[in-house]
């Protein structure tokens, strides 16, 4: 009996293994895939127009880094630093506009019975699907005749209303806000806002830092928007100038400063990034589980 | 009131040395009393400079006014500003991407190209200019040969006689830069330090190897029409090289040399008899061989000018031959820091990949590539100092003569008694193997014919070249690229039709 | 029988749950309160949103565009705009732009979801207790961060049309080709790149959703088809599967809107043209040629073309939604339990 038990754990272990293996092979490969477009960038980023444009590719660095860097930084046109704050202040506001607001309306939906709720909530379902684009050149003209071209507001405010944000936190809620907490903390007297803010937002946490990074991320890389909106220099955020660096002249055009700039401008989304990624798997995990 | 009809006010022809707009004369001072009001102001010397008369399309004349604080220059990119800053005797660099002339400040709205980045913002701003405050209002915007015909004949420009650039200051500019910038009812809205005359460049060791000569007049005889250009290629392919890099390198020699413009009078497109050459020369170049199937501006056109490369030629310009050419031709990249032009640069370039193996001559048929026009704005305020630049930096011969000798900047310039002198000095350029080009620019620049030019060029140019690069693929057949063709320029310009057949 | 019965269980808990807060548990009084949380979003939406894209839909009505500076109408045409892209008249025909826009989107859709699937399931399969599971989805997560652009730029230069381009240099060497290939010029090589990259760009975002939607798979399930014999590839398809089958639906729905909305990869990879031949041009690509000549009746058409479309979908998630319990893991329970007993 025993022995037989053990051949049949002994073939599930060599299947286990065998199967650990193969996952590991395949993690890495993909992991390999995903850094190798990294990899390529650094390298990039030290080497000069004319190694970049005739060699293609290179995997070892070459000699330019100071120069490509020193170029990007100076540059009085495209004031890299001043876009990079230009960019934060958009981000970090789009972040705040958006995951506050959302939350707030989720837990509208979630915790108050009032007339319309099934409504609201099947409408923002429906929204969630238009894409930007759609209603562009309206939000421009919009935005000239209220003077708000060259503004970082137009960016920022709309945010408040951001459909997918609202609904991961929706079904966050469903999955992990009993009503409970919200009773218990009437039975204190707290006004509904405060109890929001002060006892309902520290559980939302982990869905907050979720939705934080994929809006951080979409903001910080957004060209279509900043680039109908602005044209003054000291308004104009990281994309557009990585697109400024790509639209110099035949003579002062360099691949290696495209890279360069590219790379600085991924820096920042990569710290705040690493600094969330904890909840991006411990996080999801809660909100999505309800689907 | 959109329509601010002009005449000139400014007796600034006669304050030709004048620079900076602090010192004016009297003719500015009464454009400064004058101000936005368009009254009777058309005072005294005004029209001395008006040539065919700014003032065409009403009957009255309008002040420019010159009390601005701040003049804003609209551009893609820094090719201009850094212009501005080396040659421009007044200007002083602030170091913060603005600059200041006299007691003006100069602000620089760079926007890129790509994706109508540039036009896109520029028009809207160009219609806005009444609601926005002086300081904000476009004084110059710079505008390219492709799409000037938009600008050029829109309320928007002024007559660059309305700011006081006269005939006599244009006398020596070439006739086919003029004719781009030049309105329908004749004034000449824009001016250019550039002119950019095409040659063919080849490389001297493929012409010794195959043609046997490499001499710039022999050659000129092995490619001085299309017949005989194809001939060529048959040998170049023989001998295993190609004949150009790839579908687009020649295609300027073509739509520059059209019958008519690219659209009818009765908005229907047509495909002139000239460009339809290129597509049959285009493909039997492709089906046969003789060229490397490249696009302008990829990896592999860049390569194809290295060391290494296995085509006979180019057709560039004058800047590409000094920048693109040369960097794309050498071997070891110039070290960072190393001046354009210097001697080191000289050491390092001589004998570095294909430095030195160049040569031009003049091609089977006259072209131009690039150059960039200025532009007065309708709202300008700084109606002085936008002559005074516009003067400076494409009308004074000697600046001119400046641009183009100095090292790392090389432009030819737009000035023909300028550039005639450079051809006829010793001047030689080491990277072409100590060749004059400037004396090949110079003849072709004379024969640029731009007097079919529209509006449309722009799109339809690049529309067609991306359709019929399908055709050449061949991915799809002729008359499906030419449908494709009609299909993305229609939604460019709505207004246009096909023809019928 | 254990499993057919525990997974009834969860079928009920989960409807309960996941059904309409009971009434009872909240006090009328505060119902107002609702609509002082909910009016900040509404009120952005009307602001921001709802006017733009009513007058984008207004707009689609009329002939509205420029001649270089120059203003065409508006004059209303009524439906021409849109008659235009269904017959071709004028601009690219609608179909075309729909069947790239989904072909691009499943091309890289399908392998990205197996490819996800099965990451997801090593990440949490507690059998295989994979080690460094963090490293690696935070890794695989990261091509979400670049910029489509950027990500473009380098696949160009990855494929680039010469003999010293990589990939072309790869198959040169290995005798996989005899002259180079401009894998831009091919529609299933163009297509392919695309999809690439989307797969590429999202695939960490997907594993990271399944992998959420797995750990929410009751253990007790897996255990006891386990100890019941059922080999990993009979727990996976027969117990995994259908329970995460709402998230399956929910990232294919997300997944399909966001296909699309596709815009920056193929407009950067092909600079806008959706070379060859306009078979990788998408739908947003389309509108925004149309930004070209500031052609607001036919944006606008187009807009409201995929509108419908999106909205089309949208309604399929409302379905979903309103019935997830009842179609996942009811119908899950039902087969169950035929086959337990």
């Amino acid at each position: 009996m025993a022995g037989k038990y053990d051949v049949v754990t002994n073939e599930r272990k060599f299947w286990l293994n065998f199967r650990r293996t193969v996952a590991y092979i395949g993690l890495t490969l993909m992991c390999i895939l995903c850094l190798f477009f990294f990899y390529i960038m650094l390298i990039n980023c030290t080497r000069s127009h004319n190694e970049i444009q005739r060699a293609g590719l290179a995997f070892l660095p070459s000699t330019s880094f100071i120069s490509n860097f020193t170029a990007v930084a100076t540059d009085a046109n495209i004031p890299l630093m001043k876009g990079m704050l230009n960019s934060i202040i958009v981000s970090v506001g789009t972040v705040f506009c958006s995951v506050y607001f959302s939350a707030m309306t989720a837990y509208g939906c979630h915790v108050y019975d009032f007339k319309g709720r099934k409504f609201a909530f099947n409408f923002i379902l429906l929204i969630m699907t238009i894409p930007t684009q759609v209603t562009a050149l309206g939000f421009v003209d919009m935005m000239r005749s209220w003077g708000l071209l060259n503004s970082l507001i137009p960016l920022i405010v709309p945010a408040i209303a951001a459909p997918t944000v609202f609904f991961f936190m929706k079904q966050y809620m469903d999955s992990s806000l009993p009503i409970d907490i919200v009773e218990a903390a009437r039975i204190d007297g707290a006004n509904e806002y405060r109890t929001f803010n002060s006892i309902i937002l520290p559980i939302l946490k982990p869905a907050m830092a979720v939705q934080a990074i994929f809006t951080f991320v979409s903001s910080w890389n957004n060209y279509f928007t900043p680039n109908l909106l602005i044209t003054k220099t000291e308004m104009k955020t990281l994309p557009i100038m990585v697109y400024m660096w790509r639209c110099k002249d035949y003579a002062s055009i360099s691949m290696g400063h495209i890279y360069m700039v590219i790379t600085i401008s991924i820096l920042p989304v990569m710290i705040v990034y690493f600094c969330l990624s904890k909840f991006i798997i411990g996080g999801v995990t809660l909100g999505a589980v309800k689907g | 009131m959109k329509k601010r009809v002009l005449a000139a006010l400014l007796a600034s022809a006669t304050v030709l040395s004048v620079v900076g707009c602090s010192n004016n004369t009297s003719g500015s001072d009464a454009g400064n009393s004058g101000n936005t009001s368009n009254t009777d102001s058309g005072s005294t010397g005004g029209n001395d400079s008006g040539s065919t008369g700014g003032n065409t399309e009403g009957g009255d004349t309008v002040t420019v006014p010159d009390d601005g604080k701040v003049l804003n220059i609209w551009c893609w990119n820094d090719e201009f500003q850094s212009r501005v800053k080396d040659f421009y005797p007044d200007y002083v660099d602030n170091g913060d991407g603005t600059g200041k002339i006299g007691d003006v400040l100069v602000k620089w709205t760079i926007n890129p190209n790509k994706d109508n980045g540039y036009q896109i913002p520029l028009d809207a701003a160009l219609q806005d200019q009444e609601n926005v405050a002086a300081d904000d209002r476009i004084d110059i915007f710079l505008i390219e040969a492709d799409y000037a015909d938009k600008y050029v004949n829109s309320e928007y420009s002024l007559p660059v006689s309305a700011v006081g650039i006269t005939d006599a200051d244009t006398a020596e500019m070439y006739e086919y830069t003029k004719v781009i910038a030049t309105d329908a009812n004749g004034d000449l809205k824009a001016v250019s330090w550039q002119a950019a005359p095409g040659l063919f460049a080849y490389k001297r060791s493929i012409a010794q190897k195959v043609l046997g000569t490499d001499d710039p007049d022999a050659v000129q005889e092995y490619v001085a029409d299309w017949d005989k250009f194809e001939e060529t290629a048959q040998t170049m392919k023989d001998n295993g090289y190609f004949m150009l890099s790839g579908y687009d390198d020649a295609y300027r020699t073509f739509s520059n040399n059209v019958s008519a413009p690219w659209v009818n009078d009765k908005n229907e497109i047509i495909i002139d008899e000239n460009i339809l050459k290129w597509v049959e020369q285009t493909k039997n170049f492709t089906d046969k061989g003789f060229n490397n199937k490249n696009g302008l501006w990829s990896d592999g056109w860049a390569a194809d000018q290295g060391p290494d490369g296995k085509v006979f030629g180019f057709f560039y310009s004058t800047w590409g031959i000094n920048f693109t050419l040369l960097g794309n031709s050498l071997a070891t990249k110039v070290p960072d820091g190393m001046a354009q032009g210097s001697a080191e640069w000289l050491e390092h370039c001589t004998g570095n990949g294909a430095f030195g193996d160049y040569a031009v001559c003049y091609g089977p048929q006259t072209y131009y590539w690039g150059g960039t026009w200025l532009c007065a704005s309708y709202m300008t305020d700084n109606a002085s100092l936008v002559k005074d630049i516009m003067y400076q930096l494409t009308c004074n011969g000697e600046i001119m003569k400046s641009i183009t000798t100095t090292p790392g900047v090389e432009d030819y310039t737009n000035n023909m008694a300028a550039m005639e002198e450079v051809a006829n000095s010793d001047f030689k350029s080491d990277f072409l193997g100590g060749q004059n080009h400037i004396a090949l620019f110079v003849e072709n620049a004379k024969k640029i014919d731009m007097s079919n030019i529209s509006k449309y060029d722009q799109g339809c140019n690049e529309t067609f070249q991306a359709a019929m690069k399908d055709y050449f693929d061949g991915t799809v057949d002729y008359d499906t690229a030419l449908e494709n063709f009609y299909t993305n320029v229609i939604t460019k310009y709505p207004a246009l039709t096909k023809p019928a057949e | 029988m254990r499993v057919a019965a525990s997974d009834v269980e969860l079928a009920e808990k989960k409807h309960e749950s996941d059904g309409e807060i009971p009434v009872k548990r909240k006090s009328i009084s505060y119902a107002k309160w609702g609509y002082f949380f909910i009016a900040p979003f509404f009120i952005a939406y009307a602001i921001f949103s709802l006017w733009p894209l009513i007058t984008t839909v207004y707009n689609s009505f009329f002939e509205n565009y420029r001649i270089g500076l120059d203003q065409v109408g508006p004059n209303f045409i009524g439906f021409e705009n849109y008659i235009n892209f269904f017959t071709g008249a004028k601009g690219v025909p609608v179909w075309n732009l729909i069947s790239n826009t989904v072909i691009m989107w499943l091309m890289g859709f399908i392998p990205q979801l197996a490819v996800s699937l099965l990451f997801a399931y090593w990440f949490t399969n507690k059998r295989m207790d994979l080690k460094c599971t963090s490293i690696f989805k935070s890794i695989i997560y990261m091509p979400n961060l670049i910029m489509a652009s950027a990500f473009s730029l380098l696949m160009f230069s990855l494929f680039a049309n010469t003999e010293t381009a990589p990939i072309n240099n790869m198959l040169l060497s290995i005798g996989a080709t005899t002259e180079k290939i401009d894998f831009l010029a091919n529609q299933w090589s163009a297509r392919g790149i695309i999809a690439f990259m989307n797969f590429i760009m999202w695939f960490g975002n997907t594993t990271i959703m399944l992998m959420a939607a797995m750990l929410g798979v009751d253990e007790s399930l897996v255990e006891a088809a386990d100890i019941d014999g059922c080999t990993p590839n009979q727990i996976f398809w027969k117990i995994t599967m259908p329970l995460i089958r709402p998230i399956l639906v929910y990232v294919f729905i997300t997944s399909l809107v966001g296909g699309l909305q596709m815009f920056d990869v193929p407009q950067v990879l092909t600079s806008g043209i959706g070379v060859p031949n306009g078979t990788t041009k998408t739908l947003i690509m389309f509108l925004n040629d149309n930004l070209y000549s500031k052609n607001y009746g036919a944006a606008g058409a187009i807009s409201v073309i995929l509108f419908i479309v999106c909205a089309a979908f949208s309604l399929i998630v409302y379905y979903f939604f309103t019935d997830r319990t009842l179609g996942g893991a009811k119908s899950f329970a039902a087969k169950k339990k035929k086959k337990g007993v």
